[in-house]
C-alpha cells in the first residue's frame, strides 16, 4: 500500500462549530473530518464553508490527517465548497453519495481545474469516496479501482439504510452485504476502507462489538462522531502486544531465512510463507514498529 | 458598498461570535457596537479585525452589532465575512 497512513478513527466535526473545530486535534483521532455536508443546516452552508476555510489555515490538528467532506456536485453547495477548499489542499476531500465512476471523473475534472488555476499539483490531495446508496454499492469496484487519487472508500450506513428503505438496526443486518462488497472492492484496489459511524455515543459495549466485527471482516478503521468513541476504536484496531511480538518474530526470521536463500520456514512448528509474512508486516505497520 | 438587507451570522455559543448588520440611511457612515466576554483582554484586536474587514469590503452606511463569546480571529473573520455577504445579498452556495 502506497503512503501508508493509519486510519483507525475518523472524527466527524460539524463544519459550522468553531469550538469543536479548534479542539478537534487534541483528542488523538487519526483523521479529522470537517463536515460541510449533513452536519450543516441548508441555510448555513455559506457560514460553515467560510469557517472551515479560515480554520484549516491556522488550526493545529497535530498529527491527524485533515479531510473535508464537501457537498455533492448535484446540490447547490458542492461547487462552492470545492472552490473554497481545494486551494487549501487538505489531506483529502471526502465525496458523499458516490454512485458511479462518471461522478468521480466529473469531480476530478473540477478539482484539477481549480488546482491548475492555483498552480497546485494534482497528486497531493486524495479523494475518499463515500458509498451510501444502493447504486453506489453496485458500482463500488469501478469507483474504487479506476482512480489513483482515491485512496479510501467508506460506507455511510445511515444514508444507505434510508436509500434501501430499511430501518437501521444495531446488528447491522441490513447493510452487511454492502459492508462486505465495499471491503472486497477496497481490498482488490489496495486502498483503505472505513466503516460507518456507531450512532449511540452512550453505548460503549455496542461500539466495541460493532468495531470488533468491522475489524474482523476487513475494515481498516471506523468513523466516529464523538471523541469518547476514539479510545475504544483505537483499542480494537491496534494490534495487541502479543500480536506485535509474534509479527516481529516472523518478519525477523523471514529476513534471516531470506538472506540464507530459504523462502519457507517454520516457527513453533507452524509453516511461515509469504502470506503469513505479509500479514505480519501489516501488523507492524499498524503498530508503527520497524524491524531493525 | 452599502448593506441592502439586514443580515446575521454566527451563534451565541462559546468560542463563537454573532454579527448583526442593518442598512443605515445615506451618508451615515459606520455605527459599530462590539460586545465581548473578553473585551478587556482582546477588545482592541477585536475592533481592529472588524475595522479591517469592513475596510476590505468598503462597507459604509452600516449598523454592526457583535456579541462575542471568545471567538478566535479566523472565526471572527469568517462570521463577519458571511454577515457582510448576506447583507449585500451575495450569498452563494447556500439556501436563504
Amino acid at each position: 500500500m502506497k503512503n501508508f497512513k493509519n486510519r483507525r478513527t475518523m472524527l466527524y466535526i460539524p463544519g459550522n462549530n468553531p469550538a469543536m473545530i479548534q479542539q478537534g486535534g487534541i483528542y488523538g483521532a487519526d483523521s479529522i473530518l470537517l463536515d460541510l455536508e449533513d452536519a450543516v443546516a441548508l441555510n448555513q452552508k455559506d457560514a460553515a464553508r467560510a469557517l472551515v476555510r479560515n480554520m484549516i489555515r491556522v488550526t493545529d490538528f497535530y498529527d491527524a490527517e485533515v479531510c473535508v467532506r464537501v457537498n455533492h456536485l448535484s446540490t447547490p453547495f458542492g461547487m462552492a465548497d470545492l472552490e473554497e477548499i481545494v486551494p487549501l489542499q487538505p489531506s483529502a476531500i471526502r465525496y458523499p453519495k458516490t454512485e458511479s465512476p462518471e461522478e468521480v471523473i466529473e469531480l476530478l475534472n473540477i478539482i484539477e481545474k481549480i488546482e491548475k488555476r492555483h498552480g497546485l499539483p494534482h497528486d497531493k490531495m486524495t479523494i475518499h469516496a463515500m458509498i451510501e446508496t444502493a447504486m453506489g454499492v453496485q458500482n463500488v469496484f469501478n469507483i474504487a479501482s479506476k482512480f489513483s487519487r482515491i485512496d479510501a472508500i467508506t460506507i455511510g450506513g445511515q444514508d444507505l439504510t434510508a436509500d434501501m428503505n430499511i430501518i437501521y438496526t444495531p446488528d447491522g443486518a441490513g447493510i452487511d452485504f454492502a459492508r462486505k462488497r465495499i471491503i472486497m472492492a477496497a481490498k482488490a484496489s489496495h486502498i483503505d476502507v472505513i466503516d460507518t459511524v456507531f450512532p449511540d455515543v452512550n453505548d460503549e459495549e455496542g461500539l466495541r462489538r460493532e468495531t470488533e466485527y468491522a475489524r474482523k471482516i476487513g475494515f481498516t478503521g471506523k468513523a466516529v462522531i464523538n471523541p469518547r468513541q476514539i479510545d475504544v476504536v483505537h483499542e480494537v484496531f491496534t494490534p495487541t502486544e502479543e500480536e506485535v511480538r509474534k509479527a516481529y518474530h516472523i518478519v525477523k526470521e523471514f529476513r534471516a531465512n531470506s538472506a540464507a536463500g530459504i523462502g519457507v520456514f517454520a516457527i513453533d512448528g507452524k509453516m511461515v510463507d509469504a502470506p503469513i509474512v505479509a500479514r505480519a508486516e501489516y501488523v507492524l505497520r499498524l503498530a508503527n514498529v520497524t524491524v531493525g | 458598498m452599502k448593506p441592502k438587507i439586514a443580515a446575521q451570522s454566527g451563534t451565541f455559543e462559546s468560542s463563537d461570535v454573532i454579527f448583526l448588520i442593518e442598512p443605515l440611511p445615506q451618508n451615515s457612515g459606520r455605527k459599530i457596537e462590539l460586545n465581548s466576554t473578553v473585551m478587556q483582554q482582546y477588545g482592541v484586536s477585536f475592533r481592529r479585525i472588524v475595522d479591517e474587514m469592513l475596510d476590505q469590503f468598503e462597507m459604509t452606511d452600516i449598523h454592526l452589532i457583535a456579541k462575542d463569546k471568545g471567538a478566535l480571529e479566523p472565526t471572527i473573520k469568517a462570521r463577519l465575512e458571511t454577515a457582510i455577504k448576506r447583507s449585500l445579498d451575495q450569498q452563494e452556495g447556500t439556501l436563504k
